[in-house]
């Protein structure tokens, strides 16, 4: 048996060798109608290469999905589309990431105005300690979106209705939104990024640290969303990107490899390393 | 495949080594409890000595022997132009009316010699006393009151038992005919042993029965106060540029460093610091609680800084992904939600700070709050004194009663240590929340 294990290693690395890094991303990277586009985008972490020139539309009201084993630079690219890297001290990026033919790297943008436009939900749920209230009210009340008290409550009531929470919690709003389930809390921070009505929602690994169920629910309300928002999603779960995307995106070692239909990504791959990946033989 | 070939060691044995290995482990657990343990007991031993150390020699120090008179409140001598007001009061003679009191409750003695014995039983701050108590009580003016007087210092001292009879009286500083005048207003019932109003009342003297603590304790209040306003919100605004918004580069790692070693300056330096710099260049007086309490804020920033950045640090990432996510600037972030969580931390960090600032000598000497002053301070602009200079100075006077003086001092900081270790344990506790 050791023999034979040994054996597929060797094999399999010798396949990987012979399979060679494109040298420009396989497959669609224009969408019909794009909300987003970036163009030759790189990042650097100080010295490292992060990612290497990726070009991607994002299409509007569609939900793409980026697949790719650890460290493929796929969570580097979704924070670079609302600016979350400018909180990284060594991070540099080049090239042009635009959203209504303005650059979102261009000095006279506001990343408060981008950030307002361009929502995001993190890996961890990551409620405020603050009410559930609070919670949801806290990005209107910032940005000045309620001119009321009855207004505020109402986009409170609206975003935890459409992010699937309000029946649950509508009678406790005062209390800790710490105190909810991991799932429920998950489903708390999609309120809140939809309280500020934004345009596109980034989504870093939203089911990585929920069960099945809740994942169920988080999958469920993506599907909702859709019909409003313009949703990129990271996940690790081959599945749920099949279930759940219009548009999926395989990224290796900082590249762009393939971007497709999810149909067709996943059932006929461009390039070998996609399909690789999506058949379970590395990542 | 068995397991026989890969390692060589059969489950049975290997459970064996394991068995042998737990004793092995429970010894060495045992030893650590026994090490952790004896080291608490010992810190509780020293503690317990220390309390009772205090505690022994201070609580005499709190109380102190009165004796009672009946004093005839005489208008024409008290009061010659009769307005009631201080500066009237100013040419009555209450030396001469207690004295005659105190004539009266001994038998009337005859002769120079005994009547001065006779006065020295009682305190030189008696007459000052008693035109306080008119000055407060107008109405009692033409009647006999009976009013307690502190005794003197050396005869508080015979009384507590100090000074032995036994002793030669050229070598005792109360003479055999003062003590017969003790005897007889024991005899008489006219000596007690209360708790002393001139400890909390009184200020800065160097008659140690009139020596009290006030003075010094309404200027180590002004001091802390002075030092809280500054350092707080410097030490808070100082951790939060570091840890938020200054970049990381070679300038700011020499500041960090230099915060921490500023940690350590040994405090006189500071005070040094404070002379040269606020009263040479500047021209601020000396001794006053404002320039101690720059100093004192000089002193315990670095604390601040430190407890205050480690606090903000503690706050997690993912709260500043979430308020950065949702579109809030970083003033918004920081204000909204980092300081509310890193709260708690700052404040206990802020407390130590004072509690060190308040228990602080060797600064205020060197800006002259060790200056002899009778005054209580009514601002921070007036000279004063701080308790532990206070407690330093008396530590060195040599009338024996200084001792119990100085004890009580020390039990007086340490309730106001503790009642300002409690309050912080409270607010933390009030502020502190779950993420």
């Amino acid at each position: 048996m050791q023999l034979e294990e040994s054996s597929r290693m060797v094999q399999t690395t010798s396949t990987l060798e012979a399979r060679t890094i494109p040298d420009s991303t396989l497959g669609q990277i224009h969408a019909d109608n794009p909300r987003m586009k970036a163009r030759n985008v790189d990042v650097f972490y100080a010295d490292k290469h992060a990612i290497d020139n990726i070009s991607l539309d994002i299409g509007s009201g569609q939900v793409i999905s980026f697949i790719g084993p650890s460290g493929c630079g796929k969570s580097t690219f979704l924070r670079c589309l609302n600016r979350m890297n400018d909180t990284i001290d060594s991070c540099r990026v080049s090239g042009e990431i635009m959203i209504d033919d303005q650059n979102i790297y261009d000095s006279s943008i506001d990343v408060v105005l981008l950030r307002a436009r361009v929502g995001m939900v993190f890996q961890k749920p990551n409620p405020f300690p603050k009410s559930i209230f609070d919670n949801v009210a806290y990005g209107p009340r910032i940005h000045g979106l309620a001119t009321s008290k009855v207004e505020l409550d109402h986009i409170v009531e609206t975003s935890l209705q459409r992010a699937g929470l309000w029946e649950e919690v509508r009678d406790r709003l005062d209390q800790p939104g710490t105190g909810l389930s991991g799932g429920q809390q998950q489903r708390l921070c999609i309120a809140r990024a939809i309280a500020v009505s934004p345009e596109v929602i980034l989504m870093d690994e939203p089911c990585s640290a929920l069960d099945p169920i809740a994942t169920a629910k988080i999958e469920e309300l993506i599907s909702e969303l859709r019909e409003q928002y313009t949703i990129v999603i990271v996940t690790h779960s081959m599945q749920q990107a099949a279930r759940v995307s219009d548009r999926t995106a395989y990224f290796h070692l900082g590249k762009l490899i393939e971007v497709g239909d999810t149909k067709q990504v996943f059932t006929n791959p461009l390039h070998a390393l996609t399909q690789d990946y999506i058949t379970g033989r590395f990542g | 495949m068995s397991n026989q070939v890969s390692f060589g060691l059969s489950p049975e044995r290997a459970a064996e080594r394991v068995a042998e290995s737990i004793s092995l482990r429970k010894r060495r657990e045992n030893r650590f409890l026994f090490l952790g343990k004896s080291a608490v007991a010992v810190a509780l031993g020293f503690l317990v000595l220390l309390f009772a150390g205090i505690l022994s020699k201070g609580i005499p120090g709190l109380f102190q022997h009165y004796v009672t008179l009946d004093v005839q409140l005489d208008a024409e001598r008290l009061d010659p132009s009769g307005q009631g007001t201080l500066e009237s009061l100013a040419d009555g003679d209450f030396d001469g009316v207690v004295r005659d009191a105190l004539y009266e409750a001994l038998g009337g003695p005859t002769g120079r010699k005994a009547k001065r014995q006779a006065r020295r039983l009682i305190s030189s701050g008696s007459g000052q006393r008693l035109m306080h108590h008119v000055l407060d009580n107008p109405d009692q003016m033409r009647s006999k009151v009976a009013l307690q007087f502190a005794v003197d210092d050396d005869v508080d001292t015979f009384l507590r038992g100090l000074i032995s009879r036994d002793t030669p009286e050229a070598d005792r500083r109360v003479s055999d005919q003062m003590i017969s005048y003790i005897d007889l207003l024991q005899a008489k019932g006219r000596i007690s042993y209360e708790i002393s109003d001139y400890l909390f009342f009184g200020s800065a003297s160097r008659d140690a029965e009139m020596a009290g603590i006030r003075g010094a304790l309404v200027g180590s209040i002004l001091t802390l106060l002075v030092c809280i306003v500054i350092a707080f919100p410097l030490g808070v605004a100082t951790a939060v540029y570091l840890e938020e918004m200054a970049p990381k580069n070679r300038l700011t790692e020499i500041i960090e460093i230099n915060i921490n070693n500023l940690a350590a300056v040994p405090s006189v330096v500071f005070g040094i610091m404070g002379l040269a710099v606020f009263i040479v260049i500047f021209g601020m007086p000396r001794s006053i609680p404002l320039v101690g309490g720059i100093v004192l804020a000089l002193m315990t920033l670095p604390t601040i800084i430190i407890s205050s950045r480690a606090s903000i640090r503690a706050v997690p990432p993912s709260i500043r992904d979430a308020a950065l996510g949702v579109g809030a600037s970083k003033m918004q972030t920081i204000t909204h939600h980092v300081l509310p969580l890193a709260m708690p931390g700052m404040l206990t960090g802020t407390i130590i700070g004072m509690a060190q600032a308040l228990g602080e000598t060797a600064p205020l000497l060197m800006i002259g709050m060790v200056a002899f002053i009778v005054d209580v301070p009514s601002g921070v602009t007036e000279p004063g004194t701080v308790l532990p200079v206070q407690i330093f100075m008396w530590a060195d006077f040599a009338e024996r009663m200084f001792i119990q003086k100085t004890s009580a001092a020390i039990i007086v900081l340490l309730a106001f240590l503790i009642t300002m270790n409690a309050a912080a344990i409270l607010l933390r506790k009030k502020l502190e929340r779950r993420w």
